[in-house]
């Protein structure tokens, strides 16, 4: 993906096959604070994944259950953490070493 | 009812990777929107933060079918898409039942979008369109819309020595949706997600033009931080600025009213596009926003009551 | 074969039936409207499988047409003049995104001032967007140009989207004896859509425009370029296999009576009529005078313009359109720059003439006719740009 296509291999044109941007690493705009989870008090309700604009709440598929977060494409907003209902929040953005 | 445990064991149809903003709320209401719909889904775009962000050649964040034609015509492209669909479904090529969902932003959508989607939902088609609005052109730079509130600071109507921001009151775009005898219209906002997904699964029952207009608070346009966004929107439907409603057939349904309505300025004092309003000698300003809000609030409770038809 | 009597809209019409679009969105604009109007009938009638979208705009025409198409379905629009200029935007969109869109084109005046009649400022005007430009002389090839350019366009070297176009009124509205084929003969000729791609095809997914920033944008639009490049084999093998299947070739240009002619005009449309019968007349008076009808102006065919003049002494290339560039109009700058590393080439002259539907006679090209000879025996050209009929000059 970083080398860069010739003409010859646009055969399409401006088309795309789906989902491409998951090469695409988005989690170096973190600015020095990253989403820490606590999962002994989690209750996995689930409001953290919602409502992520950027898919970063990883979630098992199967069982429904949240299973921590996508650091490549997370981008620190705290949204997550400013959602959290439990009181400690099992979501607390901290400092991380660049 | 849309349940998260259900909508989690459905893979993401918007990946991360996007450029959007830390904090925006284009991609919270998209995947709100996409888990909620079960059926294949083909997306139509206008040009603008949606579009820019996950779609940047060679790299896009939507696993589901997707295009951007230009910046003025998502319904009219998706119109298209659909009499396609139509037309292959009658020769029996395609069996499979697929859903049209067309995004514009309250740019391509109020101001230069208005007719192509005017168009759209007058001829019928079995579509839904989704304003994602942030109240102003964000992706060039904050420029006001037709959607844009009376006294936001914007780059094109900013305040300054003499002027207070945005002159005009903005467009009520879902009257106008109303008045085009659709199925089905609502107003949506970040902030309530049980709201939100209740309507794109209501929506997506129904077969015919539909249209939603989501409030989405933009951390850089409206001045905030960027952890706030859905906190947010959560304070203006406590305000009742974008009150949150339904309209089935031309029958309107208050889908939510706060316990106690907030004054209008606990939402102003949060975002730096309206501090200058709370300048000595702008009170005039306040009162009118306050005002109109209690006007629109208390027609759209007349309207609600016992199912009050437009 | 039998002859019908039909108008250049009315055999566009009859074109479009038999090709049979899945999708159709056009929006009224005179003189194309009839082009929609008798296919809508076509489909009250149940005669064809279209979805017939009556669309708000030629804005929202051409996006429609071009969400029809990118779903992977043969799409088609008509229109003419304003109409073509409010889809403008979209037109190189559709050719980027490589969707082999066919559409009519009445050519028509472009405002201002607002005028309804034949010149081709619309189509000129639209010539840098990457769509194949055919234009049509009679009803005739109206309807034979409409039925190549799906072969033509859909073909995987070419893949682009094509304009063909009929003048304004003069051929648009007037009937005239033409040949049609039977359906099913076309339906075959021009067989099943195989797109290369398609928006509804939702187990695989697809990013249709994306943005491209200042790394990629080159590369696609020099895709396009090179796909126009390919298109002029493309427009001959189709041209030459129509003619072997339907009993009439077609190339890139109309060679009227050029074999040793020294002098000749390049025209495009129904005034290549108009110069036919002036040339027949000046061959019986033993004059060498000759036409170069032009066919396709996208591709531009330089080499086989050259090659077909450069014997000439001089050329008079005819332009319904101005480009208001000081130095000529489209068809003359692009002649003229075919010829120009020739070792021995023609003089060339450039005419604009019949704007807004402005009537040119026969007196005219006789007269066009009669400044080349003067030229060709003189050696000397008086003025390389003139206006024929503009009143005070």
């Amino acid at each position: 993906m970083s080398k860069l296509m010739d003409w010859k291999e646009l055969r399409a044109g401006d088309v795309l096959p789906g989902g491409t941007a998951e090469e695409f690493n988005t989690g170096d705009w973190r600015m020095g604070k990253k989403p820490v989870w606590h999962p002994e008090i989690c209750i996995q309700c689930l409001q953290c994944w919602i409502h992520c604009p950027d898919s970063s709440i990883t979630v098992d598929r199967g069982t429904s259950k949240m299973t921590g977060f996508d650091y490549k494409f997370c981008k620190g907003c705290g949204i997550c953490a400013q959602i959290c209902p439990t009181k400690p929040k099992s979501i607390t953005m901290e400092n991380e070493e660049k | 009812m849309a349940n998260l445990k259900e909508m989690a064991k459905q893979e993401e149809r918007l990946t991360g990777g996007h450029r959007a903003c830390a904090g925006c709320g284009i991609p919270i209401i998209v995947r709100q929107v996409m888990h909620a719909i079960k059926d294949p889904v083909v997306v139509g775009c206008a040009t603008g933060c949606l579009e820019v962000v996950s779609t940047i050649f060679p790299y896009t964040a939507w696993k589901v079918p997707f295009i951007h034609n230009a910046f003025e015509n998502a319904a009219a492209t998706v119109s298209g898409i659909e009499s396609a669909y139509n037309a292959m479904k009658r020769k029996g090529k395609i069996t499979k039942d697929i859903r049209f969902v067309a995004f514009g932003g309250d740019g391509g959508t109020y101001d230069i979008g208005f007719q192509s989607l005017s168009g759209a939902m007058e001829r019928g088609h079995d579509m839904l369109y989704i304003c994602y609005n942030n109240e102003a052109y964000m992706n060039t730079g904050v420029q006001r819309s037709g959607a844009t509130p009376l006294g936001a600071n914007t780059t094109t109507a900013p305040a300054g020595k003499v002027k207070q921001g945005k002159e005009q009151t903005r467009k009520d775009l879902t009257a106008c949706m109303v008045a085009h005898n659709i199925p089905y219209v609502a107003q949506a906002a970040v902030g309530n997600w049980v709201d939100l997904t209740r309507k794109i699964e209501k929506a997506m029952s129904i077969r015919g033009p539909k249209y939603i207009g989501v409030l989405q608070p933009c951390q850089l346009g409206w001045g905030y931080p960027m952890e706030n966004t859905v906190e947010l929107g959560k304070v203006a439907i406590e305000t009742c600025i974008w009150p949150l409603y339904e309209v089935e057939n031309g029958v309107y349904k208050l889908t939510y009213k706060p316990k106690e309505k907030k004054p209008v300025v606990e939402w102003l004092k949060m975002q730096s596009r309206f501090r200058h309003l709370f300048k000595p000698g702008n009170e005039k300003i306040l009162e009118r926003i306050q005002a109109n809000v209690d006007r629109d609030w208390n027609e759209l409770l007349k309207k609600s009551e016992g199912g009050g038809a437009h | 074969m039998a002859i019908y009597a039909k108008t250049g809209n009315e055999a566009m019409a009859e074109a479009l039936r038999q090709i049979n679009p899945d999708v159709v969105a056009a929006y009224p604009i005179t003189p194309a409207t009839e082009i929609a109007m008798i296919f809508a009938q076509f489909v009250a009638d149940g005669l064809v499988d279209t979805e017939f979208v009556q669309v708000e705009s030629e804005h929202s025409a051409m996006s429609a047409t071009l969400g029809a198409a990118a779903a992977g379905v043969r799409a088609m629009t008509a229109t003419s003049s304003q109409g073509l200029a409010y889809m403008y935007e979209i037109l190189p969109i559709a050719s980027a995104l490589r969707l082999p869109i066919v559409m009519p084109e009445v050519n028509r005046a472009i405002s201002g001032p607002i005028n309804i009649h034949c010149d081709h400022s619309d189509t000129m005007a639209a010539r840098d967007f990457g769509w194949l430009h055919i234009f049509s002389e009679n009803a005739q090839e109206a309807y034979d140009n409409t039925i190549q350019a799906i072969k033509i366009a859909e073909d995987a070297r070419v893949r682009l989207p094509a304009m063909v176009t009929t003048d304004g009124f003069i051929i648009s509205h007037c009937m005239e004896g033409m040949e049609m084929f039977d359906d099913k003969a076309v339906k075959e000729y021009i067989g099943e859509y195989k797109p290369e791609y398609s928006l509804l095809d939702v187990d695989n997914p697809i990013t249709v425009g994306a943005i491209d920033l200042q790394d990629y944008y080159f590369e696609h639009k020099y895709a396009v370029a090179e796909a126009m490049r390919a298109a002029k084999d493309v427009i001959l093998e189709v041209g030459r296999d129509f003619g072997k299947k339907f009993g009439r070739t077609y190339g890139l240009f109309e060679d009227y009576k050029l074999d040793g002619a020294e002098i000749a005009i390049v025209a495009l449309g129904s005034t290549a009529g108009t110069a036919k019968a002036v040339v027949d007349d000046l061959r019986e008076k033993g004059v060498k005078a000759g036409l170069l009808k032009l066919r396709v102006f996208r591709p531009f065919p330089l080499e086989e313009i050259a090659k077909a003049l450069g014997n000439m002494k001089a050329v008079a290339i005819l332009d319904r359109s101005d480009s208001y560039n000081s130095a000529g109009g489209p068809v003359f700058t692009e002649v003229r720059s075919a010829m120009f590393d020739m070792e021995k080439r023609p003089k060339l002259i450039n005419y604009i003439y019949g704007l807004g539907g402005r009537e040119i006679c026969l007196a005219d090209i006789e007269g066009v006719y009669s400044e080349l000879s003067s030229i060709a025996k003189t050696g000397k050209v008086k003025n390389i740009y003139n206006y024929i009929g503009v009143r005070g000059i």
